[in-house]
């Protein structure tokens, strides 16, 4: 036992100085060639959106808080879940005339895992696109031609989904004069 | 949809791709053959050896081995105890968070130091970036433990004797530096030019489009993240783990994320080809392991897809498929992909709260979990397996009447009390690091005293003979 003692205290702090000091010190540094500068991109943050002038983010478990990020975690049959999901989607309707309940992609009434989901699905822009024409006076088929742009496609056109990001989606909208 | 599992194969294929060179780089790592990277880690290994005063050369027992582990690992529960307790005023900390209470400290220096990385804080609020940093370290060298430990059991099957199996300071240093080092510096490269950040300020303020002011939680993500990953810990450093958008901001992080969480693992078992001239059997484990994952993964991604029926009543489209606790920019299939993958190797990151996911891929996870071996932790999943592949040549030893043999190493009634822990340890559910993995590798004199083991297991022998007997009998077998 003696003979290891003195041995692992010395070669704990030299772990130390290895990987939490020189690897984190080289990480930052390369970083700093990134072009967000290791600040992270902060426009890959969820906001809420919740105005009919805007696309709606999805709906987020911690209201969005970009410093306690959770998600629910309830299970799929929880009924209080469940009761939360329909008053989600009474609130969508009420706000969508003409909307039938089919047409609701079920990330609109779902919340994300982290609580600051950045996107929606294509789907989820599109329903919403006669709302935000009418709210801001716009002919639909512009709107849904700047929903058209800022939709991202799978990795090289062939892996994962398709989504908008919200935040994008709405400041390409209130650059419209 | 198509795309979304066209990315799955996509990730299984990079997966086996990279494996295979890095098994055989670990392989030639642990039998102290030369590599590429020799011209750069020779020098450091000599610094760290002569600075530490350990004698590399010296070759141990088992015995030696455990109480190096034992003492080295107490050490490190140590130092996490005191930084765990003290952030508040410690440097590093500029969101002012608060130190640690005794209880959760001692949880969470005990969960990081075992590679297990359960979390009963949030990230966000409850570490400070010292903090954070010091369980980073502890996610590199708890996983280099389960890699040396793995190397020990390599040696105790290769060589002919029992008292020489290598010495454990030297593949402990060597799994971290040679094999832990370089990987998490590539990962954490890619990571950090796609947005993760990699900082030491503090929050960001922000306000929103509809006026909101938000602040935004940074800090040395992308160092952590990687470790993270690679080595099976899992411990995320915001509270939501990989979901978060900082944490893995879009689909080409969360391939390099997810890829990294079983590369080791896999390569593992090439390694174990490698360094035994064995590579049948490396490809027979691999097949086996592959076979219980994908059996695992198949109807888990099938469920998510097919969404939540609970919702599909209520008349809402899933087109997506199940979408509660999951994140756009992944989508349902990853998702599923990422829950399964994350707890057959014991990694336990996440990029969806597996609370919301379907009930069968919630039972498929537990699955993962309690198997522990379909593909594993780095350097224990294999230990794992080789707990079943003992149980197995046992059992098979008892229905032909034979002694059992594997590796050509005699299983006799002369070491019978090896079997007795192999038929324990899978009762026993054996944590990550092995002491029991330890004790059925080669040993020359059998633990004694250990009566209560043996009285259980000798039961479970007797039941078996009675079984197989009944059998036999009915001309069944």
């Amino acid at each position: 036992m003696k003979t290891h003692f003195l041995p692992a205290i010395k070669l704990t702090i030299l772990c130390a100085i290895l990987f939490s000091g020189i690897y984190t010190c080289a990480i930052w540094g390369i970083a700093q060639l990134s072009p967000q500068h290791g600040k992270g991109e902060i426009i890959e943050i969820g906001q809420a959106f919740t105005s009919d002038r805007y696309f709606w983010s999805r709906p987020s478990a911690v209201g969005h808080n970009a410093a306690g990020s959770a998600g629910s975690n309830k299970g799929p049959s929880n009924p209080e879940y469940l009761a939360e999901v329909q008053a989600r989607i009474d609130t969508f309707l009420a706000h969508h005339p003409g909307v039938s309940k089919s047409e609701i992609p079920a990330d609109l009434v779902t919340a994300g895992g982290s609580g600051l989901d950045p996107h929606i699905s294509v789907e989820a822009a599109r329903v919403q696109v006669g709302r935000v024409a009418r709210v801001r006076q716009l002919p639909e088929d512009r709107v849904a031609g700047i929903v058209q742009q800022h939709t991202e496609g799978p990795l090289v056109g062939l892996f994962g989904p398709s989504r908008v990001n919200v935040l994008k989606l709405n400041l390409a909208l209130d650059e419209i004069k | 949809m198509y795309t979304e599992i066209l990315g799955l194969v996509l990730m299984y294929g990079l997966v086996i791709l990279l494996a295979i060179p890095l098994g055989r780089y670990i392989g030639k790592v642990f039998s102290y053959e030369s590599t590429w990277l020799d011209r750069i880690f020779d020098p450091l290994d000599r610094l760290i050896f002569r600075l530490s005063g350990v004698d590399a050369k010296k070759e141990m027992t088992w015995q030696q081995h455990l109480v190096a582990m034992l003492v080295i690992n107490c050490c490190w529960l140590v130092i996490s105890l005191f930084v765990l307790t003290n952030m508040a005023w410690l440097p590093l900390n500029p969101d002012g968070n608060p130190s640690m209470s005794g209880d959760l400290a001692f949880n969470t220096a005990v969960s990081f130091v075992t590679n297990t990385n359960l979390q009963h804080y949030s990230g966000e609020t409850g570490l400070s970036y010292l903090g954070q940093l010091t369980l980073m370290l502890w996610q590199f060298i708890s996983a280099a433990t389960g890699i040396a430990v793995c190397a020990v059991v390599f040696m105790a099957m290769k060589e002919k004797t029992t008292d020489k199996l290598g010495n454990f300071y030297s593949f402990f240093v060597r799994s971290a530096t040679r094999i832990l080092l370089p990987l998490a510096f590539i990962v954490a490269a890619l990571l950090v030019f796609n947005g993760v950040p990699m900082t030491f300020e503090g929050k960001a303020d922000m306000i929103t489009l509809q006026g909101d002011s938000v602040q935004v939680s940074r800090g040395p993500v992308a160092a952590f993240v990687a470790i993270k990953q690679l080595g099976t810990n899992g411990g995320g450093f915001f509270g939501v783990n990989s979901a978060h958008p900082l944490e893995n901001p879009n689909y080409f992080t969360n391939i390099v994320e997810t890829c990294s969480i079983f590369l080791i693992p896999i390569a593992m078992i090439f390694a174990f080809g490698y360094v035994l001239k064995r590579r049948k059997l490396a490809l027979i484990i691999f097949g086996i392991m592959t076979l219980g994952f994908l059996l695992l993964l198949i109807p888990s991604v099938i469920s998510e897809i097919n969404g939540n029926p609970a919702i599909s009543q209520m008349g809402i489209g899933q087109k997506a498929g199940s979408m509660e606790g999951k994140e756009v920019r992944f989508g349902a299939a990853a998702s599923a992909y990422w829950a399964i993958n994350t707890t057959c190797t014991s990694n336990g990151s996440v990029n969806a709260m597996h609370d919301s996911m379907t009930p069968l891929t919630g039972m498929f996870a537990l699955l993962g979990m309690m198997v522990n071996s379909f593909y594993g932790g780095v350097g224990v999943g294999f230990l794992n397996f080789y707990i079943f592949i003992i149980l197995a040549v046992f059992i098979s030893g008892l229905m032909v009447g034979r002694t059992p043999e594997f590796l050509g190493k005699n299983r006799s009634r002369r070491n019978e009390n090896r079997h007795d822990h192999c038929l324990a340890a899978p009762l026993a559910h054996p944590g990550r690091h092995g002491l029991v993995e330890l004790s059925v590798c080669r040993k020359p004199n059998p633990i004694r005293g250990m009566a209560g083991q043996s009285r259980i297991s000798r039961f479970q022998r007797n039941a078996l003979r009675v079984h197989f007997g009944f059998c036999q009998q009915r001309q069944w077998i």
